[in-house]
């Protein structure tokens, strides 16, 4: 594995399937009465968020104390980068303290790639403005494999010919573009679905297909992925109104009756119920949405683990 | 006191070595096999003599950010690079909006002595593209302002663009025009294309520079005015220009030495040194600019040397400034992408980096053919010297934020000339 995880990219088929394999083994050790591994004792992981984003940061929180690490949570309210410090001043600060890893959420895009230049500890990208989220796209992985590829033998296995349409703002998403990449590696076939103001440019030359009639991909797909769309982009005109929006991109149960039977439904969080997604589809069977907040849980543990571990086992 | 020099088998403009003697501020002979006669011989041979370099598109930022570069760090850069003059961009702070300011940024470079500076007005008053600044006074001030612009801003508004241009006619003024029409340019960081889509990065789309220079095109001819585009990237916009000109309309154009040498895809590691407005393209891009440089659609080269300190690049790509310097680079880069390319010679170089942008700029004793009775502005470069990489650290600008840093670029500027005292002797400033 690289150095850093800036990237889906980053993750060559081998060790993606090598991360989705630890977390199993780590979701099974969850089961036993001992919830917490020694496997990071004395080091020091620190969560830099400069985006609120109370999910994410538990996610990585919980999974490093559950391997033992010490976490220290650096926010941007109440910490020095509300007075103005930049981002090379808060980076000398983490390695002064010592830090072994770096969780880094930012609302630019690419800042995560700049620590690494300041920092010598590992490098996590926690979603970084609208670049890319690589963890939510492993823990998508996780879950399509889980559902989609079950029982034992699916230990070693990718996503190989598994089909997902991914639907909504791709343009702003980070994780759409962590997405397309790991799945991509995983050997799925990725199409996205987007009004043509909410496609990125050039999307031709990514690993996927581009469309723009959901229904269409609906009737072929065996995961859907549905991503939040912010009522604000309105007023840069990508579309009219959200009404507009959801009558012709919104999942609602009669959409959801196009999937084939086995299909699931996912959502990154956080959800706008009624816009692109309608209630009763969250709270359906077939929506994996509470599955998928579990399941970041072990696959950033199963990413620490792997990042780390030989770290842990050279201080020893 | 006034120097005397005998510049001994320099190949003018790349031609047959000739000696060429400069006294009393002029080039009093060519000829070969001249006796020094009590001037101080200068061995030449094997450099290129070139009149001095004339630049359109300089930031000094002197007055208000002198951290960054002054007028005498900046011009002591532009004599290292082979310019006898250069033209001083407005937006300092305070905005070089009035006469008061343009004068003392031209009493400093006066000072300063390496380099005429010849400072831009801006258009607007503090660039803020709602009323005109006093065009007038700054033309008739001790500076003689001919070059207006709003760089760094695009002047937006349609009407107000269309008055500037006839304004400035009434004492031969020109208006430059950064193109970047900015409701299509909100937040945008890097050229719209595969490798802002990739990183995440909002989009510079090129329409957003072709749209205002079409715009500006018609205006200028509707009113007959002199119209100058500042740094042009994009192929669409070489194809508007070149069609505005074959009607024979008053437009002109500059290209920066990176956008015919450098790419978007640099920016991958999101390396905030390339980071710079208009944005780096493609490779398309450069090699429509290099052609129209050639083919004369785009008129000179124009550095747009924007210096800033190390915590303004020290960041993340969103919050970093835009710009790159380039003074002491030009000439080697052209050299690069024209010379070695086989798209220019010698006398091309000349043309596209002295006597057009002298013309352009309305800079007198400035842009002359190397001939007996021309000002002795001149400047010797050293075209057979390898590729060596380019180090900031060496540099005499105040800022490192140089794209070429690392590269090897070939060629080295030997001496510099201002109107016949020498400014740089063996690639250094002589005081």
């Amino acid at each position: 594995m690289n150095r850093h995880l800036i990237s889906a990219a980053d993750l060559d088929r081998d060790d993606a399937i090598g991360i989705l394999d630890t977390a199993e083994e780590l979701a099974r050790a969850e089961g036993r009465p001992i919830r917490k591994l020694p496997t990071l004792r004395g080091l020091t992981v620190v969560n830099l968020f400069y985006e609120d984003s109370t999910r994410t940061r538990t996610s990585f929180e919980a999974a490093a104390k559950r391997l033992s690490a010490d976490v220290i949570n650096f926010s941007a309210k109440g910490s020095s980068v509300a007075k103005g410090e930049s981002l090379k001043d808060t980076a000398l600060t983490l390695e002064a303290m010592g830090a072994d890893a770096v969780v880094i959420r930012h609302p630019a895009s690419g800042a995560p790639r700049r620590l690494t230049d300041w920092v010598s500890g590992r490098v996590i990208n926690a979603g970084d403005g609208t670049h890319e989220h690589p963890t939510q796209a492993l823990l998508d992985a996780f879950t399509m494999r889980q559902r989609l590829a079950g029982g034992p033998d699916r230990h070693g296995r990718g996503l190989d010919g598994v089909r997902v349409t991914i639907v909504g703002d791709v343009l702003h998403s980070r994780v759409a573009r962590s997405n397309v990449l790991l799945l991509a590696t995983l050997g799925a076939q990725v199409t996205l679905v987007a009004p043509p103001t909410l496609m990125p440019y050039a999307v031709d030359t990514w690993p996927c297909r581009a469309g723009y009639d959901i229904d269409a991909e609906l009737r072929k797909s065996d995961v859907v992925m549905m991503l939040r769309v912010q009522q604000e982009r309105m007023s840069a005109a990508y579309f009219p109104t959200v009404r507009e929006y959801r009558r012709r991109y919104g999942l609602d149960s009669s959409r959801m009756a196009l999937l084939p039977e086995h299909a699931i439904v996912m959502h990154p969080g956080p959800m706008n119920r009624g816009v692109e997604i309608a209630a009763e589809v969250a709270d359906s069977d077939r929506s994996t949405i509470v599955a998928q907040v579990a399941n970041g849980v072990t696959v950033r543990m199963a990413v620490l683990y792997l990042m780390l571990g030989g770290a842990a086992e050279g201080s020893a | 006191m006034s120097e005397e020099w005998l510049v001994k088998g320099a190949a003018i403009v790349g031609g047959e070595p000739r000696d060429i003697r400069l006294k009393d501020g002029i080039i009093s002979e060519i000829g070969t096999g001249l006796a020094a006669a009590g001037a101080t011989v200068l061995d030449a041979a094997g450099l290129i003599a070139l009149p001095g370099l004339v630049d359109l598109h300089t930031h000094l930022r002197e007055p208000g950010r002198e951290d960054a570069e002054t007028v005498e760090t900046g011009t002591r850069a532009a004599a290292l690079g082979g310019f006898t003059a250069v033209h001083a961009m407005a937006n300092t702070e305070p905005v070089a909006d009035t006469a008061g300011v343009v004068e003392q940024v031209w009493r400093l470079g006066d000072q300063a002595g390496y380099v005429d500076v010849r400072p831009v007005g801006a258009v607007t008053v503090g660039l803020g593209g709602k009323q005109l600044a006093e065009l007038g006074a700054m033309a008739d001030s001790a500076a003689r302002v001919r070059v207006f612009s709003d760089d760094g801003f695009c002047v937006a508004d349609p009407l107000l663009m269309r008055r500037a241009l006839e304004y400035v006619k009434a004492f031969d003024g020109v208006i430059a025009q950064h193109a970047q029409e900015p409701r299509l340019t909100e937040g945008a960081q890097l050229n719209e294309g595969e490798v802002a889509s990739r990183l995440g990065l909002a989009g510079w789309p090129a329409a957003a520079e072709e749209a205002i220079i079409a715009r500006d095109c018609l205006l200028a001819a509707h009113v007959d005015a002199a119209l100058h585009v500042c740094h042009v990237s994009t192929a669409g916009s070489v194809e508007i220009i070149r069609w505005a000109k074959s009607k024979g309309w008053r437009v002109t154009a500059e290209v920066t030495p990176h956008h015919l040498l450098l790419t978007d895809d640099l920016a991958g590691d999101y390396d905030t040194r390339f980071k710079v407005n208009p944005p780096l393209r493609t490779r398309g891009d450069v090699e429509a600019l290099r052609h129209a440089l050639r083919d004369g659609t785009i008129d000179c080269v124009a550095t747009d040397h924007a210096p800033h300190p190390v915590e303004a690049k020290e960041t993340e790509w969103a919050a970093a400034a835009n710009g790159m310097t380039g003074l002491e680079t030009a000439l080697r880069v052209v050299h690069k992408a024209m010379v070695d390319t086989g798209l220019l010679d010698w006398a091309g170089v000349a043309t596209r980096m002295s006597i057009r942008p002298a013309a352009i700029g309305r800079v007198s004793g400035h842009g002359n053919p190397l001939r007996e009775g021309a000002p002795a502005n001149l400047t010797l470069y050293d075209a057979a010297a390898g590729e060596t990489p380019v180090d900031p650290a060496a540099h005499a600008s105040k800022s490192r934020n140089s794209p070429f840093a690392g590269l090897p670029l070939p060629g080295r500027v030997h001496s510099t000339f201002l109107r016949g005292t020498a400014t740089v002797l063996d690639g250094k400033v002589t005081r």
